[in-house]
């Protein structure tokens, strides 16, 4: 049984006036159906811009330059306009970052809701409302219809985040990408919608793609993980195996820098230098000026390699 | 909501109060009045006996008061030039230039609102540039010069439509109105199309403005990450959006399309009241010029209220009272 | 407890070569070629309003210079004294347009200028004023900036204009008391918006003096709106002039302004002399276009919300 998403050497980028933008450069990687993959960065990894590919949401100047998107076998980036349109919103749905820049602020909760039934399923209006009656409740809101006829604004964050997440889940999609959907949130509300996203997900067997800078979200959600850096998945694997044996430095100087409890008073490390500009990736590692690991070998660009089952790595010296 | 409409209208009152003192003062208290009411030719004797009878000579404050009752009562002298009293020769006048303003701003709206939104969803094409280099030509020719050259090129060179006045008019509910009849469209169409012209390029411009920043932002990329249709995205969340500031501005530009009407109807000798306003400024016909005051002041605070209600229908952030539903 | 991967945060775009303020500024203006082409239309325009007296081929208002035979020609005919041509054609009095023209664009212009910056100068401190002191001072100007917005410029300019009388001081009163208020209310909004920001906190709590506040640090901020405002003013003050002008209420025959020139013209329009009013109105036209065309760009360049 073939994946549930297959992504194969994607690479998406940008033709602005300054230059070529590599914001996705390179990308590979698997989902499986019920299972939680998290895609870690910094911003500007590419890690948004990735999801975003997955949708065919990438706008001007940017585009597709190459490579396979695969959902259940069949390839994406060979769809044309109308059929993109069918897939977004019901067989792949997206929660966004800020809810309360993604909802509509004139439209009423309701219409934002029954429009994304109705774009996809020829149902009354009426079979609509009690779909969305039914997400909401499975997200925890109760009394759904007062909600239901309110605005965005008069909700909280962590409200509003739930109502998106139960827009995501209207039309049962197989996969789900999920662009760092609690950063904006406080850390309480964060926990909750983390544990009920976990949750759906095993009900519903969806796949879940969770967007993120934070390494502790995705240590305790993630089933696997994809480090990305400057474009490109440095190192990939399951979380535990991430996290108790880093291969890539990168990934090492991450977890190096966060304090942890197992290692009180260790002084904190910290990774030199800066992210580089995607505009001027050279031939070389992209990591190598900040590496304290950097070889001769690394003025040519590695490439992915599998180290282990369901494990890859893009370095020539890896730590251990 | 109905609270909200309350404060706004004791507030549109106030306003009404407050530049009915500035017409009075403006008219009233500015020089000798009694040169302003009463008809230059007359002599002394008559001056006296209508100081007195105006009671001009009353404090200003008491005659502010019964400047304020008359009007009321719809008394705001007699013209001059007519001796008709000032307000019925506005409102015999009033029509000929509502109906001008009201086709002026159909057009603007019915051509702008599409140009701006093609503009603004392509900034870059060349469709989008050229709506947009046009646009800034539209605003910028004056437009007394563009009546010259609408008369110039459609009715001297080509003789297909008349340059000055009315057409036939026909009686809708008891006002006459003349863009029913064929003849009567014929005389509306060049100065109809004068006053829309500046109208129109702004409303270009603000469709595009808003249209473009409106397309930036976050729920259009969730809309179409719903899988909406590209035609509910522009015309259902893009344009409810759109349509507060453009509202806002059709509102209150129809203030003052009723007052560059002023310009069109004495290049187009249209018969209503802006044509009216200019004879009277320069025969120093003054109870005219106080009435027409009167009565522009009224409509524009009567559509600036009209504007600020609609705006909180459209707007759901601007209700407040509504119960915030919180956790 | 979550914490960040972001060692050193940097954006994805390249950092850009450090360009002092200004050298930007004029790079991205000069993206647009429309914009240049204003630009230069309005040197040539001003230029022309500058040396008006030394190149016009005659001075109109100089009866002496005037010949009544030569009147009403058409564009390219000649003079029946001097055999100079009239590019322009004359008026109905023997004037070169051309002649008329230059000084007209040069009354226009400088009416339109110097009533936007008497404008601006109080609108500014009018509304930085509101801005700073709050309270009552803020809503007593702001009511009467809004109260007088909500009326058409053209009706508060003829009902002062009325009241006052013909000359060029009144005509620039009129203008300036129908542009104050927006100068007032952009700056205003923007000090406002600055007001919040930290760094004023900051300045206030190192006990900098309330000028040195307003001056330094507020006004800075409230420029790129300022200059918008300001450049489409102009245009604005110039067609208002001209308008009323045209109207015969605006200035006096003395200093014929384009908008005179053109409403002298248009009693012979029906008749085909169309030039007396179609080339005065042509060159307002010019000059109004060029000023939007700049506006236009240096509106897109300093709007915030378009940078994304």
């Amino acid at each position: 049984m073939s994946a549930l998403l297959e992504v194969e050497g994607l690479r998406t980028h940008f033709f602005t006036k300054a230059g070529v933008v590599k914001a996705v450069d390179d990308v590979s990687f698997r989902v499986e159906r019920g299972r939680i993959l998290g895609l870690v960065g910094e911003s500007g990894s590419g890690k948004s811009m990735t999801g975003y590919s997955i949708l065919g949401l990438v706008d001007e100047p940017g585009r597709i330059v190459e490579g396979r998107i695969a959902l259940n076998g069949s390839d994406l980036t060979r769809l044309d306009a109308a059929a993109w349109r069918k897939l977004r919103g019901n067989r792949i749905a997206m929660i966004f970052q800020d809810p309360m820049m993604t909802l509509n602020p004139v439209l009423r909760i309701d219409t934002q809701m029954v429009e994304a039934v109705l774009a996809h399923h020829a149902v009354s209006r009426q079979a609509a409302l009690e779909r969305c009656r039914a997400a909401l409740a499975r997200v925890g809101i109760p009394s759904p219809d007062e909600r239901l006829r309110a605005y965005p604004h008069h909700f909280s964050g962590g409200m509003r985040q739930r109502v998106a997440i139960a827009i995501a889940l209207l039309n049962n999609p197989d996969l789900i990408i999920a662009d760092e959907p609690t950063t904006a949130l406080d850390v309480t509300i964060q926990g909750q919608i983390l544990s009920e996203v976990q949750k759906l997900c095993r009900e519903t067997g969806a796949g879940l793609i969770w967007i993120s800078h934070d390494l502790a979200v995705i240590s305790g959600l993630a089933d696997e993980v994809c480090v990305m850096y400057a474009g490109r998945i440095v190192e990939s694997g399951t979380v535990a195996e991430i996290l108790e044996n880093p291969m890539h430095p990168y990934t090492r100087g991450l977890l190096d820098s966060v304090p942890s409890r197992n290692t009180p008073g260790r002084p904190l490390s910290q990774i030199p230098g800066m992210t580089p500009s995607l505009l001027k990736l050279g031939a070389a590692c992209a990591f190598r000026e900040r590496c304290p690991r950097a070889i001769d070998p690394c003025a040519a660009a590695p490439a992915v390699r599998d180290v282990a089952a369901g494990r890859t790595l893009r370095c020539v010296n890896p730590v251990a | 909501m109905l609270a909200f409409t309350i404060r706004r209208l004791g507030q549109s009152l106030f306003v009404l109060v407050v530049m009915s003192f500035l017409v009075f003062l403006g008219v009233f208290a500015i020089g000798n009045p009694i040169e302003l009411l009463v008809n230059p030719q007359a002599d002394a004797i008559e001056r006296a006996r209508a100081t007195a009878a105006l009671g001009l000579d009353k404090p200003l404050l008491e005659q502010y008061a019964v400047f304020l009752s008359r009007a009321a009562h719809g008394d705001l002298g007699r013209s001059f030039v007519f001796n008709i009293p000032a307000i019925q020769l506005i409102l015999d006048k009033l029509p000929a230039t509502l109906e001008l303003a009201f086709c002026a701003m159909v057009i603007s709206i019915a051509i702008g609102i599409p140009l701006g939104l093609v503009a603004g969803l392509k900034p870059h094409s060349f469709i989008g540039r050229t709506i947009m280099a046009g646009s800034i030509f539209g605003f910028s020719l004056p437009s007394f010069w563009v009546g010259l050259v609408l008369i110039m090129v459609f009715s001297v060179q080509l003789g297909w439509l008349p340059p000055n006045g009315r057409g036939e008019t026909v009686m809708l509910l008891g006002i006459p109105v003349s863009f029913l009849t064929l003849d009567g469209l014929r005389h509306l169409a060049m100065p109809a199309i004068n006053l829309a012209l500046f109208k129109l390029s702004l409303l270009i411009r603000l469709t595009r403005g808003s249209t473009r920043e409106a397309v930036l932002q976050d729920y259009v990329k969730f809309a179409r990450a719903k899988g909406l249709s590209q035609r509910r995205v522009i015309g259902v969340h893009v344009l409810k959006n759109i349509m507060i500031p453009i509202v806002t501005v059709i509102g209150l530009e129809l203030g003052s399309v009723i007052a560059f009407a002023i310009i069109t109807e004495s290049i187009f000798a249209w018969p209503g009241t802006g044509k009216l306003l200019i004879d009277s400024i320069n025969q120093l016909d003054r109870p005219v010029i106080v009435a027409y005051l009167m009565v522009i002041v009224t409509i524009f605070i009567a559509i600036n209220f009209v504007v600020d209600v609609l705006y909180s229908v459209l707007d759901p952030r601007v209700r407040l009272g509504a119960a915030a539903a919180a956790h | 407890m979550s914490v960040a991967v972001e060692p050193a945060a940097t954006p994805a775009m390249p950092a850009v070569r450090e360009q002092s303020p200004w050298r930007r500024f004029v790079a991205e203006f000069a993206e647009s070629k429309l914009a240049l082409l204003g630009l230069a239309m309005l040197v040539v325009i001003a230029t022309i309003a500058l040396t008006a007296p030394w190149i016009s081929p005659q001075n109109p208002y100089d009866l002496a210079q005037l010949d009544v035979l030569d009147s009403k020609l058409a564009p390219g005919e000649q003079a029946s004294s001097t055999g100079k041509t009239y590019w322009l054609g004359t008026d109905d009095q023997g004037r070169d347009m051309l002649s008329g023209i230059f000084y007209g664009l040069r009354i226009s212009l400088v009416v339109g200028v110097s009533s936007t910056v008497i404008a601006l100068a109080i609108g500014l401190a009018l509304g930085l004023a509101a801005a700073y002191f709050g309270g009552w001072t803020d809503a007593v100007i702001m009511r009467i900036a809004d109260i007088q917005l909500s009326f058409p410029a053209i009706l508060i300019a003829l009902v002062l204009l009325a009241m006052l009388g013909q000359g060029v001081d009144k005509i620039i009163v009129a203008l300036v008391t129908v542009q104050w208020a927006y100068y007032a209310r952009t700056v205003r909004s923007a000090a406002l918006v600055e007001r919040q920001k930290e760094y004023i906190e900051a300045a206030r709590v190192l006990a900098l003096s309330r000028p040195r506040i307003v001056l330094r640090h507020l006004l800075p901020n409230c420029l790129p709106p300022l200059i918008v405002v300001a450049t489409v003013q102009v245009a604005h003050a110039i067609q208002l002039e001209a308008a009323l002008s045209f109207l015969g209420l605006g200035l006096p025959i003395t200093e014929p302004s384009i908008g005179l020139l053109i409403s002298n013209g248009f009693q012979y329009l029906l008749s085909g002399k169309y030039w007396i009013s179609f080339y005065p109105g042509a060159a307002l036209l010019l000059t109004i276009v060029a000023i939007n065309l700049v506006a236009d760009q240096l509106r897109d360049i300093l709007n915030p919300r378009l940078k994304k």
